[in-house]
């Protein structure tokens, strides 16, 4: 799905925790339109990259959830919001080696416990908000020029 | 370096993506935790690993690596090999075992990122 006006492309996506096999396809589309409107190289690398800690994140530890993209001329802002247990102590879950993924997933190569701090180490802005049994809100934002200040 | 020499002095089967081995090699990662590759590995990396499952391809198409060379004799899934051929992505495989890997690769100049 993809609205395109003048000052924004807007790409939705809906996440189903376990897909494994559709993992991974949101942050590729959003990673293509990046590319196919020419925005430079690492600035795609530093978006892929969160996004797809953040999209891995809902299939891995949610139920269910939509992700979103929103692409400025200057930035591109990640919207993710998940139904699912939720984070009791983000401040730990934050904290680099600390994951609560079961063993069949560690077996993936999934759990290191630096997904959230990937996400934060590559945007220019990074917030979460979580609720215990209903689910957790990420936004992130990587400005396209590094020397421009997001104007939000 | 391109991937193609690499094949060739380290006799690696190429299991995906012949269209683009002559891409340049610019250094090289060692994890079988993919998060850690994300974090760590440099765009245009090798990455050296056990893992053959198809979230493998996702990780080194996002974070724009050159590579993935599975070792230990593990061969991908067709699903894995599916995926890599659609997306682009290189994957090699070899007997050797991942520090025999890391040491030749080492040997023809690819250091750490
Ligand atoms: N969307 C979410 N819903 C519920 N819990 C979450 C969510 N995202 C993260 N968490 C919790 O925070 C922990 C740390 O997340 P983080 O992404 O840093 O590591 P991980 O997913 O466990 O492993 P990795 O990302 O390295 O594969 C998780 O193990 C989980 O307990
Ligand atoms: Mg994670």
């Amino acid at each position: 799905m993809e609205s395109l006006n003048t000052q924004v492309i807007v790409l939705n996506f809906e996440l189903k925790g376990s897909d494994f096999e559709a993992a991974g396809e949101a942050s590729s589309k959003i990673k293509l339109v990046l590319q196919q409107i020419g925005i430079r190289s690492d600035v795609i690398r530093r978006i892929a990259i969160s996004a797809y800690e953040a999209e891995m994140n809902v299939i891995i530890h949610a139920y269910r959830g939509k992700m979103k993209a929103e692409i400025f001329s200057d930035h591109t802002k990640i919207t993710l919001k998940d139904e699912g247990p939720g984070i009791s102590d983000i401040k730990l879950a934050m904290q680099e080696g600390y994951s609560t993924a079961p063993d069949y997933i560690r077996e993936m190569g999934f759990g290191a416990g630096m997904g959230l701090p990937n996400m934060v180490r590559c945007t220019d802005k990074f917030d979460i908000e979580s609720s215990v049994g209903i689910g957790t809100t990420i936004s992130m934002t990587v400005c396209h020029n590094p020397l421009t200040i997001v104007g939000q | 370096m391109k991937i193609s020499e690499v094949v060739s002095r380290l006799q690696l089967g190429v299991a995906a993506g012949n269209e683009q081995l002559g891409r340049d090699i610019d250094s090289g990662y060692v994890s079988d935790l993919l998060s850690n590759v994300m974090g760590h590995a440099g765009a245009g990396a090798v990455w050296v690993t056990m893992q053959a499952h198809q979230n493998i391809v996702a990780v080194a198409s996002l974070t724009d690596l050159a590579a993935i060379i599975i070792a230990d004799g593990i061969m991908p899934d067709p699903h894995t090999l599916a995926k890599a051929e659609s997306e682009g992505i290189v994957i090699l495989t070899t007997p050797l075992s991942g520090y025999e890997v890391v040491g030749r690769l080492y040997g023809l100049g690819i250091t750490g990122p």
